[in-house]
């Protein structure tokens, strides 16, 4: 039951941050899609957006968080020249080294979109506040690029989870 | 009575008043252009070893520290002139969200490997 620190660092970038970003998530976006006027009395309106004004703001900055440890604590140790390295051991096996050569060459880039949306849809949020309930063209088009940022964190997250199966850092 | 009172009190000034779509709109571009900054340094990074070698502002990070700083900095550089530009105004919701899923869609295309691996320099 021993972690090293580079493991901990692993974990508090994948499964730490990667959990918070997970329930913001369902959080924020079961709030915008409940978020009509049909559904909610004006108090609920109110209680709603800031719960989802709460919800986006954490799911943002836990997706910043993530790449930036992903980048600058993480990675460094993963792309290290040492040939006990995630990477070297990965290209020296023909058999795994696609997972680097693919893997971690399309994660390391696409997971830097997520917090760009992520941000995008808050400050939208937080902008309308609870006068977003009347203008659901954009409520709905929140809910697309807010579920557009999960994806794209999503397939960094699980190719990350992949990666360390097959070549943990230690 | 209050409850009417509460609702106010949050959305004001919005409350009964649209606000202009202006500042959503210059975030959503300026998303749309960190990811399609991000997707072109990636691309040519892969195309020129030069770009690489100057995108590695960090050793131990690589070419990926450049690329992904130069892409923040365009995202809050954008989102600021733009907001600026698009302060107060109200261009149409659709197509500032149409042209942001493009921007974004390009960004995605750029940074797949299989894709840029295609301008690697022969070996």
């Amino acid at each position: 039951m021993h972690l090293t620190y580079r493991e901990w660092w692993a974990v508090i970038h994948g499964m730490g941050l990667g959990a918070l970003f997970l329930l913001a998530f369902a959080g924020g976006l079961a709030g915008l899609y409940s978020l009509r006027a049909e559904l909610l009395s004006e108090r609920g309106v109110v209680e709603r957006t800031r719960r989802l004004q709460i919800g986006t703001w954490v799911m943002a900055i836990a997706a910043w968080a993530t790449v930036i440890t992903g980048t600058w604590v993480v990675y460094p140790w993963y792309r290290s020249t040492a040939a006990d390295s995630p990477k070297s051991l990965l290209v020296a096996n023909p058999s795994t080294a696609d997972w680097h050569e693919f893997g971690m060459e399309w994660k390391e880039h696409i997971a830097w979109i997520a917090p760009l949306l992520a941000t995008a849809v808050a400050f939208a949020v937080t902008y309308y506040g609870t006068s977003l309930v009347k203008h659901q063209g954009v409520r709905r088009a929140l809910m697309v690029f807010f579920t557009a940022s999960f994806l794209i964190a999503g397939v960094a997250g699980a190719l990350g989870a992949f990666i360390t199966k097959a070549a943990p850092v230690h | 009575m209050e409850e009417s009172s509460s609702l106010q009190q949050v959305s004001t000034p919005g409350a009964g008043v649209d606000k202009p779509f202006g500042p959503v709109a210059a975030v959503f571009l300026a998303a749309g252009i960190g990811a399609l900054v991000l997707g072109v340094l990636t691309t040519l990074a892969e195309a020129s070893e030069g770009v690489k070698s100057w995108l590695e502002w960090s050793t131990s990070v690589g070419p990926l520290s450049g690329k992904t700083i130069i892409a923040v900095i365009a995202f809050v550089v954008a989102w600021v002139v733009l907001g600026i530009g698009l302060r107060g105004r109200n261009p149409k919701p659709s197509t500032i969200f149409t042209w942001t899923a493009v921007l974004v869609a390009v960004g995605l295309v750029l940074t797949f490997p299989t894709f840029f691996q295609a301008f690697a320099p022969e070996e």
